[in-house]
C-alpha cells in the first residue's frame, strides 16, 4: 500500500500512509486509538475506499472496490467482532459463500471434506456440526482463519486477535500463525498489547495521526521506544487552561465499589468544579463505568452518591432525577432521535418542564430551543431543522443542549469530541469550563490521550474493568498513562 | 424541576415564527400527496359517473362507510409510529361485538345508560386485549407481529365460541341512533369518528405522551436514556389500539343491530392500508392521525367510486392493492427527492 489517504467529513483519518507486507511475514501495526489502523485495514479489505493512493500485490496495482475484490486479491480480514453466522455450524460457516454444489444442489459431503481438509492442515479439531454461537471465542477465531484459508487468502489481517483470549488460547493462536507463516502466508497483526509483539511480529509499523511514523524490525525496538513513537507529540495548545478546584470543595459525585458487567470494584469521587478523565484503551471498561453511574445499564453492585446522598440507580430516570446527565459516545445511536427536529431533541429529556398537565406549551418549547441554539452557537437554519441534516459537531451540541436545560449537577461525557472538527471541539471544551463555573462536576471518557491530559484535573487509568492508576494533571505524561493502559506498568 | 427562566425576546419571536412556518410546510408536504390523489379521484369519477358521485347523499354515505376503518386506523397509527404493528384489531371487532351484544341483552335497563355501560364493557375487553398484546413486546422484546397474531387467533376463536358462530341480535333499540341516526344531516357514526380523530390527533401532536410515541419510534434507546418510561408508553399504544377496535366494534354492532362474529374479519389489514396510504412509515418515528384519516378516506372514495362505475368486487380488490403499492412507492420517491 502506498500513499494511502482517507478523509471523513471534518477528519483526515489517513494522510498518505505507505505500508508493505512480505510473503511469510507477520507485520504488526500499532498506534493509539484513532491513529488510523482500522481505517487503513478497512481500505485493504474493501470495506472503505481510499481517497488517494494505490494498493499493489506482487508489484501489480489492484483495484479493491469491495469485499469481493479483496477476497479475489487473496486478502482475508478477521475483525475483532467476528463475522460468523451464529446458527450455522462450523462447516457451513467455513464454506459460506463458497458452498460446493452438484447440479445446483448443495454438496454437503464435499463441504465437510473441504472444511476438514483445512482443519487437518492446521492440525486443529473443531466440532464440525456445532453452531457458531456455542463455540468459544478462540474456536470462533479458528473458524475465521479457516474461512480465510478456504478462500485462498495469502494475506490475513487480524484486528486485536488476543483481546478476548486466555493465555493458553493465545499460545495456540501464535503457534498457528507461525505454522501458516512457514507456508508463506503473510499477516497484518493489529494489537494494543505491546508486550506480546516480540513473540509474534517480524516487523512493526507505528501509526500516529494518520501517518506511518516508523517501520522497524521487532528486535530494533524496545517497549519504551514504541510507546514514545505512538504518543510522540507535544500536547496541542488548543485546550483552555483549567481553573483550580476550590481546596475545600466536597465530593459532588462519589462512586463506591461499583460493579457492572466487566467493571469491577470501581471507586472514585469528583468534586464540584472538577473534571476527572477516564483514560484507557477501547474496551477497557470506561464507557461501562459511566453508563452504570447514569443508569443506562443497571449496576450489579456498589453505591453512587450525589452530594452525600445515596442514589438508587434503577434506570435512566432515577439518575436524571438525581441530577446526573450522560452524554453518550454514540450520538446517532443513543443520543439523538435523528428524524426529530432540533427543538424536539433539545427538550426530550425535560419535556415535563414544558407540559404542565401533559399538553406541550409549544411557545415555551420553541423559545427555549432558540435560546439554546443561540447560547451553544448551533449552526442550524431554525429550531425545526431535522437533526439528521446537521453536521457532527452541531449534532453533538444538540445532545449537550438536551442535558443543559435540566440544570444537572453531574455531567458524564463519553467521547465528547469524537468525529467533530477542531473548532467545535474548542467550543465544547469551553462549554465544559462554563459548567464547572456553575458548580458542576464532570467525568470525561476520551480515547484521545491529549484531550484527557489537557482537559482533566485528575486522570484515572482503566484497564480490564478496573482503575489501575490515578495521576494528577501535572504528573500525567502520555508515556506513563499509556504504560498503565497497555499493561506494561502496573 | 423548573424550566430555566425563559426570556422571550423579539429576536426569538422572529425565529419562532420562522420555525412555525417551517413546521407547517413540512406537515403540508407530508399530506400533500394524499390530498392530490383525493382531488384527482373526485374529479375523474364525478365525470365518469355522470354527477352521481359528488352528491351530498353519496359523500355522507362514504363517510359513514369509512367511520369504523378510520377509527381502527387511528389506533393502528399510534402502534405503527412506535415501529410496531397490531394484527389483532379485526378480531377484536368480532370479539367486542359479540361480548357487547350479549351484555346489552342481559341488562335490565335501556336507553343511554345501556349504551354507556355497553361501550364501557367493550372498552375494557379491547383495552385489556391490547395490554396482553403489549406485555411480551415490552417485557421480552418479542416482535409485535407475533404477539398480535396470536391475539388475532385467540380473539377470533373466542368470538365464535361465545356466540356459537351465530350473530347475537340486539334486543334494545337504544343503539339504533348510533347505527343509523343523523345529527343535522351528519350520521352519528361520522360524529364519533370525527371526535376520535380530533382527540387523538391532539394527543399525538400536542401532548408529552404523543411526543414520546414519536421519540420511541425514532430511536428507542435515545428515548430510554432521556428518562422516558418506554415500557409505559409502548404498552399504552397497544391499549389505545385495542380501545379503538372496541369503539369500531360498537359502531358496527349498532349499524347491523347485532354483534356478529363474522363482522371485522380481515379489518386489521384495511386499517394498516389506511395508515400506509396516509404516508406513515412502517419503520416508525413518523406519521399523523390526520394523514391516516385521509388515507382511510381515499380508500373509501375509491371503493365507492368503483361501486358507482359498476366495477365488480374482484376487480375492486385488484385496483385497491395496486393503489396501496403505488401510494407507498410515490411516497418513498418523494421523500428521496425532498432529501436530495
Amino acid at each position: 500500500m502506498r500513499g494511502i489517504a482517507k478523509s471523513f467529513p471534518g477528519v483526515r483519518a489517513l494522510a498518505g500512509v505507505s505500508f508493505d507486507v512480505r510473503a511469510g511475514e507477520v507485520h504488526a501495526l500499532v498506534g493509539e486509538n484513532g491513529a488510523g489502523k482500522s481505517t487503513l485495514m478497512k481500505i485493504l479489505a474493501g470495506a472503505q475506499r481510499a481517497d488517494e493512493g494505490v494498493i499493489e500485490i506482487d508489484g501489480k496495482p489492484v483495484e479493491i472496490d469491495g469485499p469481493r475484490a479483496a477476497e479475489a486479491a487473496g486478502i482475508g480480514m478477521i475483525y475483532q467482532e467476528f463475522n460468523l453466522v451464529p446458527d450455522l455450524g462450523v462447516v457451513e460457516n467455513i464454506v459460506l459463500g463458497h458452498e460446493p454444489e452438484r447440479r445446483g444442489v448443495l454438496d454437503r459431503a464435499a463441504a465437510a471434506r473441504d472444511a476438514t481438509a483445512v482443519l487437518t492442515e492446521l492440525g486443529i479439531t473443531l466440532p464440525l456440526d456445532r453452531p457458531a454461537r456455542r463455540l468459544s471465542v478462540a474456536e470462533q477465531q479458528m473458524v475465521e482463519i479457516c474461512k480465510a484459508l478456504i478462500r485462498k487468502a495469502r494475506l490475513i489481517v487480524m484486528d486485536e486477535p488476543t483481546a478476548a483470549l486466555t493465555d493458553r488460547e493465545t499460545d495456540a493462536l501464535f503457534a498457528l500463525v507461525h505454522k501458516l507463516r512457514a507456508q508463506n502466508v503473510a499477516f497484518v497483526y493489529i494489537s494494543h498489547r505491546l508486550e506480546e509483539l516480540p513473540r509474534i511480529a517480524d516487523r512493526i509499523t507505528v501509526l500516529r495521526d494518520g501517518m506511518a511514523v516508523a517501520t522497524k524490525l521487532t528486535g530494533e525496538l524496545t517497549q519504551e521506544e514504541l510507546i514514545r513513537l505512538m504518543v510522540g507529540r507535544e500536547l496541542e495548545a488548543h485546550f483552555p487552561p483549567l481553573p483550580a478546584v476550590a481546596g475545600d470543595a466536597a465530593p459532588l459525585l462519589a462512586v463506591k465499589a461499583l460493579c457492572s458487567g466487566r467493571v469491577q470494584d470501581v471507586t472514585f469521587s469528583v468534586r464540584a468544579g472538577e473534571i476527572v478523565g477516564l483514560a484507557g484503551l477501547v474496551g477497557a471498561g470506561r464507557t461501562e463505568i459511566v453508563r452504570a453511574i447514569a443508569g443506562a445499564d443497571v449496576p450489579d453492585g456498589g453505591e453512587v452518591e450525589v452530594a452525600g446522598q445515596r442514589v438508587v440507580v434503577r434506570g435512566p430516570e432515577s439518575a436524571i432525577a438525581a441530577g446526573i446527565a450522560l452524554i453518550t459516545e454514540d450520538r446517532k445511536a443513543q443520543g439523538l432521535v435523528l428524524g426529530m427536529s432540533v427543538r424536539e431533541n433539545t427538550t426530550l429529556a425535560h419535556l415535563d418542564c414544558f407540559s404542565p398537565r401533559g399538553v406541550i406549551d409549544l411557545r415555551a418549547e420553541r423559545a427555549i430551543a432558540a435560546q439554546e441554539i443561540a447560547q451553544l452557537n448551533i449552526r442550524t437554519p431554525n429550531s425545526e431543522q431535522i437533526v439528521r441534516n446537521l453536521s457532527g459537531g452541531n449534532q453533538q451540541k444538540v445532545v449537550l443542549a438536551k442535558w443543559l436545560i435540566g440544570d444537572a449537577k453531574i455531567y458524564l461525557f463519553d467521547e465528547p469530541t469524537r468525529g467533530i472538527d477542531v473548532g467545535a471541539k474548542v467550543e465544547i471544551y469551553n462549554l465544559m469550563l462554563a459548567l464547572l463555573a456553575r458548580g458542576a462536576a464532570i467525568v470525561m471518557v476520551s480515547s484521545e490521550l491529549p484531550e484527557v491530559l489537557g482537559m482533566s484535573h485528575r486522570i484515572l487509568v482503566v484497564r480490564e474493568g478496573r482503575i489501575r492508576a490515578e495521576f494528577a494533571q501535572a504528573d500525567a505524561t502520555p508515556d506513563r498513562v499509556i504504560a498503565v493502559a497497555t499493561g506494561v506498568a502496573a | 424541576m423548573q424550566p430555566k427562566q425563559i426570556e422571550v425576546k423579539a429576536a426569538l419571536e422572529a425565529s419562532s415564527a420562522q420555525a412555525q412556518e417551517a413546521a407547517r410546510q413540512r406537515a403540508l408536504l407530508r399530506t400533500s400527496g394524499v390530498i392530490a390523489a383525493l382531488v384527482a379521484i373526485v374529479a375523474i369519477v364525478d365525470v365518469f359517473s355522470h354527477g352521481h358521485f359528488l352528491t351530498e347523499t353519496n359523500l355522507t354515505n362514504v363517510l359513514r362507510q369509512i367511520s369504523d376503518n378510520a377509527i381502527l386506523a387511528v389506533g393502528q397509527t399510534f402502534v405503527i409510529i412506535t415501529a410496531g404493528i397490531d394484527l389483532s384489531v379485526g378480531s377484536l371487532i368480532q370479539l367486542t361485538g359479540v361480548v357487547m351484544a350479549t351484555f346489552a341483552n342481559a341488562m335490565p335497563f335501556d336507553g343511554i345508560p345501556l349504551v354507556a355501560a355497553t361501550l364501557l364493557v367493550g372498552l375494557v375487553v379491547g383495552c385489556f386485549a391490547g395490554f396482553v398484546n403489549a406485555v411480551p413486546v415490552v417485557r421480552l422484546n418479542l416482535p409485535p407481529f407475533i404477539t398480535t397474531l396470536a391475539m388475532m387467533l385467540m380473539a377470533r376463536g373466542l368470538a365464535f365460541k361465545l356466540s356459537n358462530g351465530q350473530p347475537v341480535p340486539l334486543n334494545s333499540s337504544a343503539f339504533d341512533t348510533i347505527g343509523t341516526g343523523f345529527f343535522f344531516k351528519v350520521p352519528i357514526a361520522v360524529l364519533w369518528m370525527a371526535v376520535i380523530v380530533v382527540v387523538f390527533a391532539f394527543l399525538l401532536t400536542r401532548t408529552r405522551f404523543g411526543r414520546y410515541v414519536f421519540a420511541i419510534g425514532g430511536n428507542e434507546e435515545a428515548a430510554r436514556l432521556a428518562g422516558i418510561n418506554v415500557h409505559f408508553v409502548k404498552t399504552m399504544v397497544y391499549v389505545i389500539s385495542g380501545g379503538c377496535a372496541a369503539v369500531a366494534g360498537l359502531l358496527l354492532m349498532a349499524r347491523f343491530s347485532s354483534g356478529s362474529p363474522q363482522t371485522g374479519i380481515g379489518d386489521e389489514l384495511h386499517s394498516i392500508a389506511a395508515v400506509v396510504v396516509g404516508g406513515t412509515s412502517l419503520m416508525g418515528g413518523r406519521g399523523s392521525v390526520i394523514a391516516t384519516f385521509l388515507g382511510a378516506l381515499l380508500i373509501g372514495l375509491l371503493n365507492n367510486a368503483m361501486d358507482l362505475l359498476n366495477i365488480e368486487s374482484y376487480t375492486q380488490d385488484i385496483v385497491l392493492g395496486a393503489v396501496i403499492l403505488i401510494a407507498v412507492v410515490i411516497d418513498e420517491l418523494r421523500k428521496r427527492y425532498l432529501r436530495a
